[in-house]
């Protein structure tokens, strides 16, 4: 296919599908790196205007990573679902920007197409889309999971709480747990980033969750995350495992960077699936992506890092997960500059995964050598919100002293909830009332000095 | 700071946990929001993050206060003109540049190490810690302290000691370099040793020492640890990931 038009007197051609989309892509530094980017913006523009006329089969003909070379090309091309694709084959990318916006076009149409389509078509349709179109199509895609309790259910949000320490010391990481749970936060997930990889320590983590869990009876799923392998060896060793963690990219050559693969995934998924942990359902999975891993371990073969990203979710969906978290801010700005293009990265990663049908949540974040700032986390945040993101972070004053980087915080969750009425898991929401956390509203009632868990959590598990 | 109206904020009886911790715990709220106080404390950290990225490197001060104490200086620029560069294009960081590189080919070469300071992503860091350091290490490690070579780099990355060190005819290149500011610690200061570096050397060929500051890894420490892995390094004649710091073994002396 000839991907070519007029601007006035100037003519545009690109070479490729995978040429057109990289510059068709908003504006980010990770793309200029990267030698991708449109070098004007009317060359960005008449990229679109190209990329709005090709039709969707295209994106069946022409791989933009061969298959031959790529575990990814082909999980993606081997589990396209043609019946599905069916009602939107006939359309072109700027059609479909134009069916999904349609009033007509609901949850359950919405739903129906997702199997028939590619990371690459989602991509590419957000590239044609602003902020407002993707906040209110991703609001019409509702994935809702479950395992011990239900994430992603319409008017809801929850909460992974990171309550991270630099040296994993298990009292700090009590306090920091103790403080989010009696903050209402927990909900999606508790999820801790260890500093160590050595079986023992993990081996703690992971004890100490699980009995804070059964001595509270708390409706909640815990996760350490490290590497892949280190969960399966622990779930050999006994260690109670909810869900399984790994970072995960869109090619081959990032995934096998990561240390993982297909089958590596998919081992470490049956593993914890034989424990059957879950008690409402069993969606176990736990993947963290975000834009410009690719690059960043070479592994990119020229596609631009928004179409990476997307394609990473193709791994993803693969394995039914219970939360997928885009880690938007984190990089640096040699990937994504400033607040900005974070906003818009996390909004386009949002509504990719949420089409794909993926629980998509975001790790609204910054790192101090990027030029945004608490202000720019506030409008994401607010933006996912209207969006109907299952989950987002929440950290101890929006600070991970381990990580050094800045997310969102139990108080950004409680004023989330507070300005568009969003609710907790329904399990959860009612262990906060019969703990006397909050009330039957919903909201935080005040903690007393003699409270159940203030008294008693610090002491579980040589925490004291 | 400012003292809050203690009427007006819920507070959390859990403040004595902080004492596990240094997160940002039981900060109590007003409604769903943080306190006056809290926003204050953490803007106030905040700002010193970003100060430690965007405030220039004081060159002609540490150039000063290296010659006071009786170090060879010598100052050099990546290909990274000015801080916005830097932080987009982190492969510009790791050049060179060529005024630099003839510069020093024409400079005294190293007798056996070159020692590298560079901004990195906290100025502040490289300005407070990295004199303290550099004296507790030339204490330990015996070499040609007075022709041994103190590269300044302007605007650098760890890789920018590779060049360096090539032009300066180093066995050992040892980069003194500002980590990324964390909230809670804007002025870490990290330390990179390679052995025999070469342009293009691997990360998996350098050994690393991090968080060194006061309140993270002492000077006293972070020397002992740097000993330690120089010799070890020029004694095995490599670096990285088959260099393993077994300094933790040895006892720091009074």
């Amino acid at each position: 296919m000839l991907y070519q038009t007029a601007v006035g007197a100037l003519q545009y051609r690109f070479v490729d599908l995978k040429t057109l989309l990289a510059k068709a892509s908003p504006a980010r530094s990770g793309d200029y790196l990267a030698g991708l980017a449109a070098a004007t913006y009317e060359e960005r523009m008449a990229a679109k205007i190209i990329l709005a006329d090709v039709p969707l089969k295209q994106f069946l003909q022409e791989a933009l990573i061969p298959y031959e070379l790529d575990e990814v090309s082909r999980l993606i091309i081997d589990t396209h679902d043609k019946a599905a694709f069916a009602p939107i084959s006939h359309l072109t990318v700027g059609d479909l920007r134009d069916w999904m916006l349609l009033d007509s076009t609901d949850s359950q149409a919405l739903a129906a197409v997702t199997a028939g389509i590619t990371p690459e078509m989602a991509a590419a349709v957000s590239k044609l889309m602003r902020n407002q179109d993707l906040i209110l199509v991703a609001k019409k895609c509702r994935v809702v999971t479950a395992f011990r309790n239900t994430i992603g259910l319409p008017g809801h949000l929850s909460v992974r709480l990171q309550p991270n320490h630099p040296t994993d010391d298990v009292r700090g990481i009590a306090a920091s747990l103790l403080d989010g749970l009696l903050y209402g936060s927990g909900d999606a997930t508790v999820g801790i980033n260890p500093a160590s990889d050595s079986l023992s320590t993990l081996m703690r983590l992971w004890q100490m969750l699980d009995e804070v869990r059964e001595h509270f009876d708390i409706p909640m799923q815990s996760c350490v995350l490290t590497h892949v392998t280190t969960q399966i060896q622990a779930i050999a060793a006994g260690a109670p495992i909810d869900l399984v963690f790994q970072s995960i990219a869109g090619t081959e050559k990032t995934n096998s960077s990561f240390g993982v693969n297909l089958a590596l995934l998919r081992e470490a998924h049956d593993a914890a699936q034989s424990l059957k942990r879950g008690t409402v359902g069993n969606n176990l999975m736990y993947f963290e992506t975000g834009q410009g891993s690719a690059l960043s371990a070479g592994g990119h073969h020229d596609v631009d890092q928004q179409t990476c990203e997307a394609r990473a979710y193709a791994v993803a969906r693969e394995f039914k997960p219970l939360l997928v978290n885009t880690v938007v801010g984190f990089i640096g700005p040699e990937y994504l500059y400033d607040g900005k293009q974070i906003i818009r990265a996390g909004l386009e990663d949002h509504f990719c995964g949420k089409l794909l049908g993926l629980p998509m949540g975001c790790d609204v974040c910054y790192t101090n050598h990027a030029e945004a700032d608490q202000d720019d986390m506030d409008t994401l945040l607010t933006l996912f919100g209207a969006a109907g993101i299952n989950f987002i972070m929440g950290i101890p004053g929006a600070d991970d002293i381990m990580l050094n980087y800045q997310s969102t915080s139990f108080h950004d969750a409680l004023y989330l909830r507070s300005v568009l009425g969003l609710k907790r898991a329904p399990e959860f929401d009612a262990w906060l009332a019969k703990m006397a956390i909050t009330d039957t509203t919903g909201q935080l009632r005040e903690i007393g000095r003699g409270h159940h868990l203030l008294q008693q959590l610090p002491f579980i598990s040589g925490a004291a | 700071m400012h003292n809050d109206d203690k009427t007006l904020i819920q507070a959390n009886p859990w403040d004595e946990l902080r004492s596990h911790t240094n997160a940002r715990i039981a900060l109590g709220r007003v409604g769903s929001s943080l306190p006056t106080r809290e926003v204050l404390k953490f803007g106030l950290a905040h700002a010193q993050a970003r100060d430690a990225v965007h405030r220039p490197l004081d060159f002609t001060h540490l150039k000063h206060e290296l010659h006071a104490e009786g170090f060879r200086t010598l100052h050099v620029h990546s290909n990274a003109q000015d801080r916005q560069t830097y932080l987009l294009r982190p492969d510009y960081g790791r050049q060179l540049h060529d005024e630099s590189r003839i510069y020093l080919e024409h400079a005294l070469p190293a007798p056996e190490l070159a020692v590298v300071i560079c901004d990195g992503l906290s100025s502040i860091a490289a300005q407070r810690h990295s004199l303290p350091l550099l004296k507790a290490f030339r204490e330990r490690f015996s070499t040609d302290w007075a022709n041994t070579p103190v590269v300044i780099a302007e605007q650098g990355r760890v890789a920018i000691g590779d060049g360096i060190a090539v032009a300066l005819r180093a066995r050992l290149l040892i980069v003194l370099i500002g980590e990324r500011p964390g909230l809670s610690s804007p002025d870490s200061l990290g330390i990179y040793l390679t052995y025999q570096p070469a342009h293009g050397s691997m990360d998996s060929q350098r050994n690393c020492i991090s968080n060194v500051r006061p309140e993270g890894l002492p000077y006293a420490q972070a020397a002992l640890k740097l000993d330690y892995l120089a010799r070890e390094s020029l004694r095995l004649q490599l670096s990285g990931v088959s260099l393993k710091d077994d300094s933790n073994q040895l006892k720091i002396s009074p």
